[in-house]
């Protein structure tokens, strides 16, 4: 193992633990979150106006431009400061903070929020790359930009995760089911898992979490080989999906099983050479299979046929979200 | 270790569509027999395999697994490419031999995402 793979591994593991909020304080840019449309002051109006675009526009301060250049900001506290004395007729220029403080339009909001700590302020002029203002930048736009670009995630999230999980919660009955059936022919190699992969695909659009989703993926497709190679007609897949349990079968009309113990060992395989050049007749089909389920009931006659079932049963958190892999541990 | 640093240890190259270098691979299988894999292999690793027919596909798919290594310079069929393109799972190539890729990519920190089994039921 390389060292400098596993520092990356540590790296990111402690990344893991940022919080969303967190990270886009450093992915956001400052042009992004901050207010464009602007209200700005020249230095020779009176401080009186001051106040009127103050009150006016529920603002506490403004910046003061001349010739397009930024000069300085007037914030409530020198509004103040010119009304104690009286001097509303004064100039902005006369009371204006001239010490400007700054954020860059290309800078993370990360940078904006440290000046806002720093500087005990909570408005901050934006300029470009040239020095030139090209907004304002508040508290209140940082938490508003995040909240927006939560929201955008969110939508991103929903769309990407478009599910028909709602169908149980929208048909009201007693106890409703969907039951998906597919027909399965012998040899036929080429389409063989292609039932599987559906049911996969409707599991996960159905609200499954990624683990259910692969047990029975796993299970109905071990299962699927099983009738195209083993029957002597093909056979039937019939999955019933309900809220809180997914009940599978697998159903053919012979040959059937002689010595259904036998077969359920591992490495035990009847499948020619043929097969196992496919890649299949491990010998690990059903033993797969009972190691994916909760419940495993195989039913066969020699001439008569194979009745295969495999129920999985879902626990009420199970049935949506995703709870992360956890292999084989519910294996029963 | 990501799918870019995978094709340059194994002389890889990559046959489905769309460039599959930023995916993460959290470890590898090595097996042919797709029961064993489906048996054996963990989510989001990598399957070395001597097969090549759509079956590999299905059984990726089945078992989440993130990309497949064909060895010994095996071209898939074209019906396979299809599928996977139809997955979403990348297929690579190489020239190098199933022990080789082991070798090489464990040796490189890749680790081992094949359960070990109890077989007794």
């Amino acid at each position: 193992m390389d060292f400098s793979s596993q520092s990356v591994d540590a790296i990111e593991a402690a990344a893991g633990k940022i919080s969303r909020v967190e990270e886009l304080v450093y992915v956001l840019r400052v042009s992004e979150v901050m207010t464009r449309d602007i209200k700005v002051l020249s230095p020779s109006m009176s401080m009186s106006i001051v106040l009127e675009l103050l009150r006016q526009e529920h603002i506490s301060g403004a910046p003061v431009i001349l010739n397009a250049d930024l000069i300085g900001v007037v914030s409530l506290e020198d509004l103040i400061r010119a009304l104690l004395v009286n001097d509303l007729d004064a100039p902005v220029g006369k009371y204006m903070t001239t010490k400007i403080i700054t954020a860059r339009a290309s800078d993370p909001v990360v940078e904006a929020l440290k000046v806002f700590t720093k500087n005990n302020i909570g408005r901050l002029p934006v300029v470009d790359e040239y020095g030139k203002l090209v907004g304002i930048i508040t508290k209140g736009d940082v938490t508003l930009g995040i909240l927006n670009a939560l929201q955008k995630d969110f939508q991103r999230e929903e769309v990407r995760r478009y599910r028909a999980s709602h169908l149980f919660e929208d048909i009201v009955s007693d106890r409703s089911s969907l039951i998906l059936r597919y027909n399965i022919k012998k040899d036929d190699f080429t389409r063989g898992g292609n039932a599987s992969s559906n049911i996969k695909r409707a599991l996960v659009r159905l609200g499954a979490n990624h683990q259910i989703a692969r047990r029975c993926g796993i299970a109905i497709y071990e299962a699927e080989m099983n009738l195209i190679i083993h029957t002597t007609k093909g056979g039937i897949i019939r999955v019933e999906i309900e809220p809180h349990k997914i009940t599978m079968r697998a159903v053919d009309e012979g040959p059937g099983i002689v010595d259904i113990e036998l077969a359920k060992q591992a490495g035990y395989s009847t499948a020619t050479d043929e097969v196992r050049e496919k890649g299949f007749g491990a010998g690990m089909g059903l033993f797969n299979i009972n190691r994916c389920v909760d419940k495993m009931t195989l039913e066969s006659e020699p001439g008569k046929g194979t009745r295969l079932e495999m129920k999985i049963y879902l626990q009420p958190e199970e049935s949506v979200g995703e709870t992360g892999y956890h292999f084989g541990e519910n294996s029963k | 270790m990501k799918i870019s640093e995978i094709l340059r240890i194994i002389d890889g190259t990559v046959c489905t569509e769309g460039d599959p270098q930023e995916i993460e691979i959290r470890g590898g299988c090595g097996a042919d027999l797709m029961s064993d894999v489906l048996t054996t292999i963990q989510p989001q690793a990598i399957l070395l395999t001597g097969l090549v027919n759509p079956q590999v596909v299905r059984t990726a798919h089945m078992a989440d697994v993130s990309a497949i290594v064909f060895v010994r310079g095996k071209c898939p069929h074209p019906e396979t490419v299809d599928l996977a393109n139809q997955e979403g799972i990348p297929i690579i190539s190489t020239p190098l031999g199933m022990f080789e890729v082991c070798g090489r990519l464990f040796s490189a920190g890749l680790p081992s995402l094949e359960n070990e089994l109890n077989l007794s039921i």
